[in-house]
C-alpha cells in the first residue's frame, strides 16, 4: 500500500516534471535552432517566421496526441470492429446490424433508452426551471439551492445504494425499513418490489438520474434568469401581465438557448447512462438500457467485441446530430 | 404565486408563504436520501433491520427469542427448583415489556408478572430481562424456550465505520480511489493549457479543424472507445510483457477522455483575456512560452480550479472506466468498483451498504462544498458559453 502512494507520488512528479520539461525544452530547442537574437537582420526575420510556423505545433502536439490515440482511433476502429464477427479478424458485412434489430434485449434497450429520453431531460428541465424561479424569491434561495445541487456530487453508483435503500422491499406486513414501501403500507397499500415491476422499474431508476440531474439545470438556468433584463419583466408587469403570462411569455422565450443547452447536456448524458442499470438490476426484469448491454457484450462469454462495438456505433449515431448542432453553434460564434 | 394576480405578483402573503413551503418540500425530497444512509450508516446493525432510520431516534421494538438455561444451572430453594439469570446475557440492555414460551404467542404475559407454565411450574421475566424460573420438581431437558417484545434506545455507534474501513476492504480502495484520481486530475490540465493557448492566441494553419474536432470529440460517447482501447492495451502489454491493467494504462485513459473538454473550457475563458495584455508583453520582447508562463497561466487560475474540481469529482465517480481498465484484485479496485462489488456480495447488509456508501461520497462532498464557487462557474462556462 505504501508503495502504491509512493508509485503516485512518483508518478505525478515524474507526469507534470515531464511536462514542464518537453514544453520547456522544446521551446529552448527550437529558440536554439532558429535564433532570433543576436543574428543579422534578415536572418532574424526568417527565423521569427519559422518559429511562429513550428511552435503552435509544439504547444497543441501532446494533446493532439493523446486525443488521437484515446478518442479518434478509438471511433474509427469501433465502426471497423462492428462490420467484424466476435474476434474482430473476419469481415461479415451488416450481420451485426441486423443481428441487433432482430434481438429481443436490444430492442427492448432501444425502448427503454427512448423512454429515457423522453422523461430524464424534460423532467430535469422542468424542476429546474421551477426551483430556480422559485428559489430566486426567498431569502433561503441559495441553501436550498446548494441541498439541492449537492446530489450532482454523488456517483451513480453512490446514488443507485442510496435509492436501492429508500425502494427496499420486505414482505406484507413486516416492517419495512426502505421508505417508500413504509409510506405506501402507511397508506393502507400492499409494498412492492419496486425495481423488479417490470415497465414501471424503469421509471424508478429514472428518478435516480433526475435527483441528481435536476440540481445541474437548476444552477444553468437559474443563472439565465439572472441575466433577463429587469425592463423586460417590469414592462410586461405594468402592461397588465400575470406572473404565468410574465413567465411563459416574458422570462421563457429569453432563455430558451439555455433550456436548450440543459436540455442536450442531459440527453447525451442519458445515452450514456450505464452505472446506475447495471447497479440498480444489471438490466433485469426489462430495464436493460444500451449503455449496459454494449457493456455485458464487452465480456459476456469471453467478450463479442463485433456486437459490442455495433451497440457502441449506434449510441454514437444518436448523439451525432447534437455534436453537429454544438460545432455549428461554436463556429457561429467565430473562433476568436 | 398561483394566488397572486396583476400587479402584485408573487407579493401577497399567501403567495410568498407558498413559495417558502414549495422549496421546503423540494428540498426535503432532495436531501431526505443521503440523509437516510447517513443516519441508517449510524445505527445499529440491528436496529436497521428492526425500523425504518426515520424512527431511529425513538426506541425500537422487536420480538426476539432465547433460551434460559438448561437444568445445570438450576439451584434447589425451600423445596423449589429454581434458575435464576438475565435472558440478555452479554447483550446490549433493552426494555422487555411482554413475554410468552410459545412462538405462536410471544406476548402472552406482560413483564414481571409470574406465568403458570403449567405443573406448577412459574417463570416470572422482569422488564430489565432478569428472570425467575421456578418448578416444583427437578427440571429436567433442555433449557426453557421464552419468546419476549423488547424495546431497545436508540443506539449510535461508529462501528459500522470501523467493520467497512478495516474488515470489508472498503479502506484500502479508498486508497486506490486516490491512487487513481490525483493522478488523473493533474496531468491532463498542464497539457490542457498549452493547447488551450496555442489554440486561442497562436495563428497556424489547422487550427479551425482543430477546435472543431475539439468540440465534436466532447459528446462522444465513452462506450465507443472502450473496445480499441482495451485492444491496443492488451496488444502493448502483451508486447512489452506486462500488465494490461495498470494504474498508468487508467492514467492516461482518463487524461484522453478529459482532455476535450479540458481544451474548450480553458480555451474559452483564455480568448477572453484582454488582448492588450499579451500585444504589449510581446513588444517587450517576450516570447509566446513566457507570455502563457507568466501572464495567461496566472490569470487562469480560476477556469483551471474549475477544471480541476470537474475532473476530480468525474474521475472519482467513475465506475465504467475504472472496471474496464483496472483489475479487480483488492490492490486495484476502486470506490465505485468495490460498492458495486458489496452491492451483488452484501445485498442485504444495510449497515455495510450504506457506511460503504457513505464513505465513498464523503470526498466529493468535501469538494464540493468547499470548492462550490468554482464548481458552478465551471458548470456555466462548459454550458451556457457567452451567457
Amino acid at each position: 500500500m505504501a508503495a502504491q502512494i509512493l508509485s503516485a507520488i512518483i508518478t505525478i512528479i515524474i507526469g507534470v516534471g515531464g511536462a514542464i520539461a518537453y514544453f520547456w525544452g522544446a521551446n529552448r530547442l527550437l529558440d536554439l535552432i532558429f535564433p532570433s537574437r543576436g543574428v543579422s537582420g534578415m536572418a532574424a526575420v526568417d527565423n521569427l517566421r519559422r518559429q511562429g510556423l513550428i511552435r503552435p505545433w509544439l504547444f497543441v502536439g501532446p494533446a493532439l496526441l493523446i486525443v488521437t490515440v484515446y478518442l479518434i482511433y478509438p471511433v474509427v476502429q469501433t465502426l471497423y470492429l462492428s462490420f467484424h464477427d466476435r474476434t474482430g479478424e473476419n469481415f461479415i458485412g451488416t450481420a451485426n446490424y441486423q443481428w441487433a434489430f432482430g434481438d429481443r434485449e436490444f430492442r427492448n434497450s432501444i425502448f427503454n433508452n427512448i423512454l429515457w429520453l423522453a422523461v430524464v431531460p424534460a423532467a430535469c428541465t422542468f424542476l429546474g426551471l421551477v426551483i430556480a424561479v422559485l428559489t430566486d424569491k426567498i431569502w433561503w434561495g441559495t441553501i436550498a439551492k446548494s441541498l439541492i445541487f449537492l446530489p450532482l456530487a454523488i456517483s451513480f453508483v453512490g446514488a443507485s445504494v442510496i435509492w436501492k435503500f429508500i425502494y427496499e422491499y420486505r414482505g406484507e406486513g413486516q416492517t419495512q425499513i426502505g421508505l417508500l414501501n413504509a409510506i405506501i403500507q402507511g397508506l393502507g397499500g400492499t409494498p412492492q418490489v419496486w425495481i423488479s415491476l417490470p415497465f414501471w422499474n424503469n421509471f424508478f431508476l429514472m428518478v435516480i438520474l433526475i435527483w441528481i440531474q435536476t440540481g445541474f439545470a437548476m444552477v444553468i438556468l437559474s443563472a439565465a434568469l439572472r441575466g433577463i433584463p429587469e425592463e423586460t419583466i417590469e414592462a410586461a408587469v405594468i402592461d397588465g401581465a400575470n406572473p404565468f403570462q410574465v413567465f411563459w411569455k416574458i422570462m421563457i422565450p429569453q432563455i430558451w438557448g439555455t433550456i436548450a443547452v440543459v436540455w442536450t447536456t442531459i440527453t447525451i448524458l442519458v445515452l450514456k447512462v450505464f452505472d446506475i442499470v447495471l447497479t440498480m438490476t444489471n438490466g433485469q426484469w426489462n430495464s436493460q438500457v444500451l449503455a449496459n448491454l454494449m457493456f455485458d457484450w464487452m465480456f459476456r462469454g469471453g467478450g463479442d467485441f463485433g456486437r459490442g462495438a455495433t451497440i457502441a456505433i449506434i449510441i454514437m449515431v444518436a448523439v451525432l446530430p447534437i455534436m453537429v448542432w454544438n460545432i455549428r453553434q461554436a463556429n457561429k460564434e467565430g473562433g476568436r | 404565486m398561483a394566488q397572486a394576480s396583476g400587479k402584485s405578483a408573487g407579493k401577497s402573503f399567501f403567495g410568498k408563504f407558498g413559495v417558502h413551503i414549495a422549496v421546503l418540500i423540494f428540498v426535503v425530497i432532495w436531501t431526505i436520501p443521503t440523509l437516510g444512509i447517513l443516519v441508517s450508516s449510524l445505527r445499529d446493525k440491528d436496529q436497521i433491520i428492526a425500523s425504518g432510520w426515520w424512527n431511529s431516534f425513538s426506541s425500537s421494538t422487536q420480538t426476539e427469542a432465547g433460551r434460559l438455561p438448561g437444568p445445570e444451572a438450576q439451584v434447589e430453594k425451600d423445596g423449589r427448583f429454581v434458575i435464576e439469570g438475565n435472558i440478555f446475557g452479554d447483550g446490549p440492555a433493552r426494555t422487555i415489556s411482554a413475554f410468552g414460551v410459545r412462538s405462536a404467542t410471544p406476548t402472552q404475559f406482560q413483564a414481571g408478572q409470574a406465568a403458570d407454565l403449567g405443573d406448577g411450574v412459574t417463570l416470572q421475566l422482569n422488564p430489565d430481562g432478569t428472570f425467575v424460573l421456578s418448578s416444583p420438581v427437578a427440571i429436567e431437558g433442555r433449557g426453557q424456550r421464552v419468546y419476549y417484545a423488547s424495546s431497545a434506545p436508540p443506539r449510535f455507534t461508529t462501528e459500522n465505520y470501523e467493520t467497512v474501513l478495516f474488515s470489508e476492504g472498503i479502506g484500502r480502495s479508498f486508497i486506490n480511489s486516490l491512487t487513481v484520481t490525483v493522478p488523473a486530475t493533474i496531468i491532463p490540465i498542464m497539457i490542457a493549457a498549452f493547447a488551450a493557448y496555442a489554440l486561442a492566441w497562436m495563428r497556424f494553419p489547422g487550427r479551425a479543424l482543430i477546435i472543431a474536432t475539439i468540440i465534436g470529440l466532447l459528446v462522444v460517447p465513452l462506450q465507443m472507445t472502450l473496445i480499441p482501447l482495451l485492444q491496443l492495451y492488451n496488444g502493448v502489454a502483451l508486447f512489452f510483457g506486462v500488465p494490461s491493467k495498470t494504474y498508468l494504462g487508467i492514467w492516461l485513459a482518463h487524461t484522453g477522455f478529459g482532455l476535450p473538454f479540458a481544451i474548450y473550457l480553458l480555451r474559452s475563458y483564455m480568448a477572453g483575456l484582454p488582448k492588450e495584455l499579451m500585444e504589449s508583453a510581446r513588444i517587450d520582447g517576450a516570447s509566446d512560452f513566457e507570455i502563457f508562463l507568466k501572464i495567461v497561466l496566472p490569470l487562469s487560475f480560476p477556469v483551471l480550479a474549475s477544471f480541476a474540481i470537474f475532473q476530480f469529482l468525474w474521475v472519482w465517480n467513475d465506475l465504467l472506466v475504472a472496471i474496464v481498465f483496472l483489475g479487480s484484485g483488492s490492490d486495484q479496485l476502486v470506490l465505485t468498483g468495490k460498492l458495486n462489488a458489496l452491492l451483488g456480495s452484501r445485498g442485504g447488509d444495510w449497515e455495510i451498504l450504506t457506511t460503504s456508501a457513505f464513505v465513498t461520497i464523503i470526498v466529493p462532498l468535501i469538494v464540493f462544498f468547499s470548492l462550490q464557487r468554482y464548481f458552478v462557474r465551471g458548470l456555466l462556462a462548459g454550458s451556457v458559453k457567452g451567457g
